[in-house]
């Protein structure tokens, strides 16, 4: 048993977990991929606690194991618990936790001596910052999507200058910190606690100034810092298995981003850079829209018997309200009176990358019924009814219609196309992006207002 | 307040302005209804039916007496005597035409309400019954050509031999243009188009239609929705595509109406007589003056090369039934506008243009006609459109430009590569191919898989547990342990969370026989 073995133990789990990605790619194969993830950790984990036993002895086993065993317990708990509609907190929290851990590692790491201590403490200061601002980032990310922080940007005067400028910091700061010598332990640690504090300023502030809509984008780009946090911490502890993971995780991460904010029609950067719309001037509110039409939910359900298409597109508004079971009852219903039933999800749809489908598995709609938007946006002038679940910037035809709307360009659902919509919303207020919604006031468009979970059981009992 | 319903005075009428159904809502706008006996007997509502519904069923005298008089027709002078002064009458009226009936209407001091003069706006929509009997009156015109006309509407291969399908023109593609563009195609008959107004050339073919327009790059939208008289060489284009069109079709229905003018004349007695012998034309315009030469209002007239000209002006009202379930929902969802309080108490909202321009007359004035309502958004649309054109679409990016960057970019990695040193190269290198991995593996992964994928890729960025387990015990250092030990503890959260809620998500996508 010797070093090589552990090599080509990591080498096989890098090899797994490039499984696991890729059998997550279809449904049929991913629950295959996540075993293959699995597999793939376990077998790592041996072969490091191996290499952990033998040049610390069992002494550090004991202090692993009992590690392991409660952040098992809290993760395993935490996973159990959680319910599908709060899966993007979960997710975000756990990015922190990747983040903090990257911080810890650093830190650790910039008190060994290294052969190359130049490029050692580059990778030092490259690790820590990353994972910090991974840390707070997914902080604000999860107290913004639980509510427990107010969701709308913050702005505060000269935004990108502050970003700017710490990351200036921060790259003359590196260049210092390999400067000073060795022996100067103190001078080092303050100035890698300082490069702390500010990569921390720089997540808390990034992500503060990122409104709620955007959050699908700011999820995975954390999920692609939690990556690059583990490969910076690979370069640090000279293990190929961490760059290997935390480059594919960060990869991926960045192309999920980069998917998300095409959905949009945005840049990464403006994305990034925070403030919705908070650039350019908000137009259209003093336009007139003329007026809404109300329906009930007994008139809702009438249209619904006689209809043959049915195309429902929920959004965040279905997160919130709960309703995704109430749908799914709906739409079992509809479909046991023949009705074709087919959901459209729009990328963008919810705070998470397929938060939406995510919800309607948990409440047992069929996965196949449920398409992406370019799949079903065709389908539209023929279908007879679209409900419209708690999305609103998805549904926005001002997207298309209106170059001067800040959602301009933005690829939707075109539900206006359909010969009746009835909007499940909970009063007249715009969605997310701050802009009217002309579909409220088109012709074959009615409301339906309350909370969307007992709007829908209502029609459910009055089918 | 109470609503009243009385039976339609005008010979012919066979509508009603409520029905149970529309009853039942004005009750529930919190109104008390009364209904004349018999309102509703051509419609086939019987009394009974009204009284189910919660009407009060009573004489022309009690209804005629109540606070608001809703009917189909205007009212007669006998009849406007019988309202009582400070009433709201609410009917079709055509103001424009009639304003002797307005000036009546004002001098007995009631507040009338025009159905027929609802602004053209989209919240209008609901109580414009224009759009409501226009829409009937297209469907029924169709019918009325196919009872009129000799042959089948759709084309058959039978063993008695072929059938060519009929060929359908409709000119005016509103709403009983498009109603009557439906109608004809399902019934299989070959239909073109055509409108003043280009822009509808997309709902004529969402209607199944092919638009035929004239040779003339020409078309406007007037301000209020309504199309209204071309220029010279316009109408010459346009007549040569009638002319052709006749020769060529076998049931023309024509559908041009200019709000306060006589009809356009679309057909001369020429173009008629081109036309195949049996043919039918529906004039929905006969009683304005008619787009056909030679039509007559009420009438169905032959000309002597054998062609039907129908010219009824009652075509809603002979789907009685349909049309009085119309005319009521616009009635109650008038009532709904003047009801905000859902309170049985009608107030009158001089801003809203809806009511301030359906209302003709008030107490004892004459509000005719109203301020013109801007309301189409075809010039606002005209100068949105201006604007995206401004902005050049963006140039592709150079490509020696790029390779020029790639190359620096090289050039610079290749200096950093030298100063250093070779472990760290190594490393670089599986850096690299795994970011390539990591992009192309995901750049397949299906929609609603993103979320699982999220929390799988999370999980195994927990891998990040390696370097802390690592770090635990060495040099014996108490400090680096401890930080170590939550290192350790906080990633395997995410390890074990990660796969955990994974597998749970995973579980819960079910294909549809799994379902079952």
């Amino acid at each position: 048993m010797n070093e090589t073995l552990i090599q080509g133990a990591y080498i096989v789990a890098g090899l797994l977990f490039i499984l696991a990605l890729a059998g997550l790619s279809k449904h049929e194969t991913a629950v295959m991929g996540n075993k293959y993830g699995i597999v793939g950790m376990t077998i790592a984990l041996a072969a490091t606690l191996w290499l952990a036993t033998k040049t610390a002895g069992f002494d550090a086993l004991l202090i692993i194991a009992i590690a392991m065993a409660i952040g098992a317990a809290i993760g395993i708990t935490l996973a159990r618990k959680v319910e599908m509609t709060g899966m993007p907190e979960l997710i975000a929290m756990l990015h922190s936790f990747v983040g903090i851990a990257a911080v810890l590692v650093g830190w650790n790491s910039s008190y060994e001596t290294a052969a190359y201590p130049a490029i050692h403490d580059v990778e030092v200061f490259v690790g820590v910052f990353i994972g910090a601002v991974t840390f707070t980032g997914s902080i604000v990310a999860y107290l913004k999507l639980s509510a427990k922080m107010k969701s709308a940007p913050l702005v505060l005067p000269a935004r990108h200058a502050i970003n700017l400028g710490i990351i200036v910091v921060f790259v003359v700061m590196t260049i210092v910190y390999v400067l000073v010598p060795h022996e100067q332990m103190f001078l080092r640690q303050l100035l890698l606690g300082i490069m702390t504090v500010l990569a921390l300023f720089l997540g808390w502030h990034l992500v503060a100034s990122i409104g709620g809509g955007d959050m699908p984008v700011v999820v995975s780009m954390l999920n692609s810092y939690s990556g690059w946090a583990a490969a910076a911490a690979g370069f640090l502890l000279n293990n190929d298995l961490l760059i290997i993971t935390g480059a594919l995780v960060g990869s991926s991460g960045a192309y999920l981003s980069y998917i998300m904010c095409r959905a949009m029609n945005r840049s990464f950067i403006s994305v990034i850079a925070g403030g919705f719309g908070s650039d350019g001037n908000v137009v259209g509110e003093a336009k007139d829209y003329g007026e809404h039409r109300e329906t009930s939910a007994v008139e809702v359900a009438d249209s619904l018997k006689n209809a043959h298409d049915v195309i429902i597109t929920p959004g965040y508004g279905m997160a919130t309200a709960q309703a995704q079971y109430a749908v799914a009852d709906l739409t079992a219903k509809l479909r046991a009176r023949g009705v074709n039933v087919r959901f459209g999800i729009h990328p963008v749809a919810g705070r998470l990358p397929g938060h939406m489908n995510v919800l309607l598995a948990e409440a047992k709609v069929p996965y196949d019924i449920v398409l992406e938007m370019d799949e079903i946006n065709d389908d539209m002038p023929s279908t007879d009814v679209v409900l419209v679940i708690g999305a609103n910037d998805t549904v926005n035809p001002a997207a298309q219609d209106d170059p001067s709307s800040p959602i301009a360009g933005m690829p939707v659902l075109e539900v206006w196309k359909a010969a009746e919509v009835v909007v499940f919303k909970r009063s007249m207020n715009t969605g997310y992006a701050g802009v009217q919604n002309p579909l409220f006031f088109k012709d074959n468009s009615a409301m339906l207002f309350g909370d969307a979970k007992e709007r829908v059981e209502d029609i459910v009992k009055a089918l | 307040m109470l609503i009243g319903i009385p039976r339609e005075s005008r010979a012919g009428e066979t509508r009603a302005a409520a029905t149970p159904k529309t009853v039942d809502q004005l009750l529930k706008l919190g109104y008390a209804v009364t209904v004349e006996s018999g309102a509703g007997a051509k419609a086939s509502f019987d009394d009974d039916a009204y009284a189910a519904a919660g009407a009060t069923i009573a004489d022309a005298a009690t209804v005629w007496a109540a606070d608001i008089v809703a009917k189909i027709n205007a009212p007669d002078d006998a009849e406007i005597g019988l309202l009582r002064p400070g009433a709201i009458v609410i009917s079709l009226m055509a103001p424009a035409l009639n304003p002797d009936l307005v000036s009546a209407l004002a001098a007995r001091g009631v507040t009338a309400m025009a159905m027929d003069a609802v602004p053209r706006i989209s919240r209008a929509q609901a109580l414009d019954v224009l759009s409501s009997m226009a829409n009937i009156a297209g469907y029924r015109a169709v019918l009325e050509a196919a009872h009129n006309f000799g042959s089948f509407f759709t084309g058959q291969v039978t063993a008695a031999g072929k059938v060519p399908p009929a060929k359908v023109f409709i000119s005016g593609a509103g709403v009983a243009g498009l109603a009557a563009i439906g109608t004809a195609n399902s019934l299989g008959a070959i239909v073109r188009a055509t409108d003043v107004r280009p822009e509808v050339a997309e709902q004529v073919e969402s209607m199944g239609a092919d638009f035929v327009k004239p040779d003339v790059a020409e078309g406007e939208v007037s301000s209020d929705g309504y199309a209204k008289e071309m220029g010279a060489d316009y109408a010459e284009a346009a007549a040569r595509m009638y002319a052709d069109q006749c020769k060529d079709v076998d049931i023309i229905v024509t559908t041009a109406l200019i709000p306060g003018r006589p009809a356009p004349r679309l057909i001369t007695a020429d173009m008629v007589a081109t036309m195949k012998s049996g043919s039918v034309i529906v004039d929905m315009a006969a009683a304005a003056g008619g787009n056909v030469e030679g039509s007559v209002a009420d009438q169905l007239v032959v000309t002597d090369n054998g062609v039907k000209i129908i010219g009824y002006t009652d075509l809603p009202g002979r789907l009685p039934t349909q049309a009085s379930q119309l005319y009521g929902t616009n009635i109650v969802n008038l009532m709904k506008l003047l009801t905000p309080g859902k309170d049985g108490l009608a107030v009158l909202d001089w801003d809203d243009v809806i009511v301030r321009g359906m209302t003709v007359a008030k107490a004892g004035e004459v509000t005719w006609p109203p301020p013109p309502v801007q309301v189409s958004a075809a010039p606002a649309a005209a100068g949105a459109a201006a604007a995206p054109a401004v902005k050049a679409p963006k140039p592709p990016p150079d490509p020696n430009k790029r390779l020029m960057w790639m190359a620096i970019g090289a050039l610079l990695f290749l200096l950093l590569a030298n100063l250093s040193p070779s472990p760290f190269l190594g490393h670089f290198m599986v850096f690299m191919l795994s970011v390539v991995i990591g992009y192309y593996v995901i750049g397949n992964v299906h929609h609603a898989l993103h979320t699982p994928l999220m929390s799988v890729t999370n999980a195994i960025s927990g891998i990040i547990v390696v370097g802390a387990l690592l770090q635990i015990g060495h040099d014996n250092k108490l400090l680096i342990t401890g930080i170590a030990f939550f290192g350790a503890l906080v990633a395997s959260i995410n390890v074990f969370g990660g796969f955990t809620v994974t597998g749970r998500m995973l579980q819960m996508f079910k294909r549809e026989d799994a379902v079952r």
